[in-house]
């Protein structure tokens, strides 16, 4: 049975009533194996984005000019008020983390609850953006006005819209677990503050940003 | 007492966190879409007995059946098949330790796994599917009138499934293994599995996103891949087989990990090369991801970049040379007992080998513009992934079913199914080489009378090959109830998993095992004498 059981055991993270699962040796392999495991998922999380990323590079190869003229409907300022956002939000989910490895409950539970209301804001200038695009018939299979914007600019919107929307699912899912998250720490569920959950919830935050991070001068600035 | 008898409820199985259990739970439902898989492949074979359509009755039901047998085959059994039910049960147990690093995601990706396969029957039953299992674009997105997105959904939920159990066993293999394993002590199963482990990680997400840029496609019609808005269809295709070549090496590397343990322990000696071993299934995995393009030399792909593709392709035959002069090396001068674990392993290796030597006919551009979309491709892959994968699954099922049982089967039934399973199998597919070289093309459900001789062959095969495959899901069966008891070590095979008790306990061992050698001592004078006590007593 994997029930936790609450052994006293010293150990680096989180102080010594952090769980150790049955099947761990002691807390440094389970910290180990946590984060082995947060990386290996987000070594695949890469390549998820890769794939796309890589059929869109071929895309703007192949078609420069007409990337160029369709990506000129983008806003770079907003974009870089939103990368500025996110990157906030990084800032305070790793205070997060340090409060949870300090122990500080109410501290963790205030910077998730900040990294959640950056991530919100995020998603709420990234809908507004989208909204714009609706009106400017600039949504694929849904509104294109092809004659508006001809030949092959259709593609750019594509790949936009299929980007910024798994990033947006993404960060969706970031905000879903880090409210959950939020909640546990505030209710004392973890006897250790959980520092080694955050500590891999902040890893998929950073990862979200990163990806963003590419995301924003591949599809606003590039082309300029 | 051991893992089976910890507990009888129907709950303690569904809610198990056991890697061993969670192994039997995949074994089960594994053999359910084999099982799918191949009545799909009887109907096929069998509408091919006669070069008129007459079993299905539409050219169209012919698609839906091979794309369905391709699916479930594919995505649901050759890909997970020795992972998830060998690799789950035996990886902890193999390096000394008392699970998986993540038992409850190990058990969610069994669900996630029945979920991918509920999405596929669903769309099996709403009507199918008939874009053949490689999904090729714009056909997929813009033509099919089908159930493409349910299955498409279905096989990125069980692709997810795989990434999940790759991470565990990667994670476990780094941070679980007993004092003193060190990874050049590492048994080759483990060695294979990590390999595979790494594909999985790297190459599922792609396919991944290539799944659903299809589903986006269809949906809302974006274009990335239909030339109609602008696409371009063949971007699809490298971004499948980037994932779907190295997918073919995630089938059967594990299958090499299966092998070396069988033919070391039935030659009873160590395996020769055993850091090259591990080294090729490494070159394997790396390789593996730079021969994409040797599915496309007829696609209107340059010329320049057929040829290098060629090349590349050229180099995997080198690893894969060195497991198959390595193993047959272990062979030479070994003591060898030809149980049923080794008949499948010899079978292996023959299939195999025939397999990889066309692989190169077909990685030579010249000759695969002949046989390209032929029955010579069908004969090819089938040598590799069924005459290598399923063999290997079965002799590695056999290998262990003592230790997951605690029983034994019997002898002369599991040799018998061997033999079947191998013949049957040569008179299924060696005749598709012969018919894919005088031109008929693959999934083609009407041919030209002088086709019918080498297709009622195959068709023959193909029965007793069914055969085959079901008496192990019979005697094994059986051996439930009467087996013989088999105890800890029937083949006195050296491997921590020999170890423990026959079923292993819950937790596997009832101490910390502590390494002290490599893998495969089969030449020291305390096996020699477990060999000759486990003789006395009978059971091998
Ligand atoms: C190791 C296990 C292998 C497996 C499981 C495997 C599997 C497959 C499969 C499934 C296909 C057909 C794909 C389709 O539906 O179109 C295929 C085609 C092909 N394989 Fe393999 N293969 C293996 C090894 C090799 C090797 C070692 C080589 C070359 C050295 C090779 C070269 C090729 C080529 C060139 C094709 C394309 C043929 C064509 O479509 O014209 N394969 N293989
Ligand atoms: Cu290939």
């Amino acid at each position: 049975m994997s029930s936790p059981s609450a052994t006293a055991h010293d150990n680096t993270y989180g102080q010594d009533d952090t769980y150790l699962y049955h099947h761990f040796e002691d807390l440094q392999q389970q910290h180990e194996s946590s984060s082995l495991g947060m990386w290996a998922f987000l070594s695949t999380e890469v390549l998820f984005f890769g794939g796309v990323l890589g059929a869109f590079a071929v895309v703007q190869t192949l078609y420069g000019p007409a990337m160029k003229a369709a990506s000129e409907h983008l806003d770079p300022i907003l974009g870089a008020y939103n990368t500025a956002v996110l990157l906030v939000s990084s800032l305070a989910m790793a205070l997060a983390v340090r409060a949870s490895q300090l122990r500080q409950h109410r501290n963790t539970v205030l910077f998730l609850v900040a990294t959640i209301v950056l991530g919100s804001v995020f998603l709420g200038v990234k809908a507004y953006e989208w909204i714009h695009d609706y009106h400017l018939e600039l949504v694929p299979g849904i509104n294109f006005n092809q004659d508006r914007y001809p030949g092959r600019q259709i593609l750019f919107w594509s790949f936009y819209f299929t980007l910024t929307g798994i990033h947006a699912l993404h960060m969706v899912i970031g905000i879903v677990i880090i409210a959950i998250m939020a909640v546990l720490v505030q209710r004392r569920w973890f006897t250790g503050g959980g520092a080694t959950q955050i500590e891999m919830l902040g890893l998929y935050w950073h990862f979200v940003d990163i990806v963003w991070v590419f995301l924003y001068p591949i599809l606003y600035l590039i082309n300029r | 007492m051991g893992y089976l008898g910890a507990d009888y409820t129907v709950k303690s199985w569904l809610l198990t966190t056991d890697h061993k259990r969670i192994g039997l739970l995949y074994m089960i439902s594994i053999t359910v879409f084999f099982l799918l898989g191949g009545a799909a492949a009887t109907l096929l074979r069998l509408e091919l007995m006669t070069p008129r359509g007459d079993v299905f009755g539409s050219p169209d039901d012919y698609n839906r059946s091979f794309t369905i047998h391709g699916v479930f085959m594919v995505f649901f059994f050759l890909i997970p098949g020795v992972p998830a039910v060998l690799g789950n049960f035996l990886l902890p147990l193999m390096i000394g330790a008392r699970d998986l690093a993540f038992p409850r995601l190990n058990l969610m990706s069994w669900y996630i796994y029945m979920i991918g396969g509920l999405f596929t029957l669903y769309a099996l039953v709403a009507g199918g599917v008939d874009t053949g299992w490689t999904f090729y674009t714009p056909y997929s997105t813009m033509f099919s009138n089908t159930q493409v997105i349910a299955a498409a959904l279905g096989i990125f939920i069980v692709g997810f499934s795989s990434i999940l159990t790759a991470l565990n066993f990667i994670v476990t293999v780094h941070t679980m293994r007993a004092p003193g394993m060190t990874w050049l002590r590492l048994p080759l199963f483990i060695w294979a599995h990590y390999a595979t482990s790494l594909i999985i990680v790297l190459g599922t997400p792609v396919l991944a996103i290539t799944i659903i840029l299809v589903a986006v496609e269809r949906l809302f019609k974006v274009g990335i891949f239909d030339p109609a808005y602008g696409g371009d269809p063949l971007l699809f295709q490298h971004l499948f087989w980037f994932y779907s070549h190295p997918a073919v090496y995630i089938m059967i590397l594990p299958s090499f990990g299966v092998i070396s343990e069988i033919v070391t322990a039935f030659a009873r000696k160590k395996i020769f090369g055993y850091s090259f071993m591990a080294g090729a299934l490494l070159a394997i995995a790396v390789l593996g991801f730079l021969v994409w393009g040797h599915h496309m030399f007829v696609s209107s792909q340059s010329m320049y970049a057929g040829m290098i593709f060629s090349v590349l392709s050229f180099l995997v035959a080198v690893p894969s040379g060195i497991k198959v002069f390595n193993w047959t090396a272990t062979l030479y001068k070994g003591s060898v007992s030809f149980k049923t674990p080794m008949l499948y392993a010899l079978g292996f290796i023959g299939l195999f080998t025939i397999g990889g030597l066309t692989g190169l006919v077909l990685s030579t551009m010249a000759t695969d513009v002949h046989v390209h979309d032929t029955y010579f491709v069908v004969a090819h892959f089938h040598y590799i992934m069924v005459g290598g994968m399923v063999m290997a699954y079965l002799g590695g099922l056999h290998f262990w079913w003592p230790k997951i049982t605690g029983r034994m089967y019997s002898e002369f039934w599991g040799a018998l199914s061997a033999l079947t399973v191998f013949i049957g199998f040569n008179l299924t597919f060696f005749p598709q080489f012969l018919l894919g070289y005088i031109g008929m093309p693959r999934r083609y459900y009407e041919y030209p009378e002088e086709y019918q001789v080498l297709n009622v062959m195959s068709t023959a095969g193909a029965s007793v090959l069914a055969v085959g495959y079901m008496m192990p899901l019979i005697y094994l069966l059986i051996s439930l109830k009467v087996g013989k008891i088999a105890g800890p070590n029937p083949w006195a095979a050296s491997g921590l998993e020999w170890e423990t008790s026959s079923p292993p306990p819950t937790h596997n061992f009832l101490d910390t095992k502590i390494v002290t050698s490599g893998p495969y001592d089969y030449e020291l004078q305390e096996f020699a004498d477990q060999q000759r006590e486990v003789q006395e007593q009978g059971i091998v």
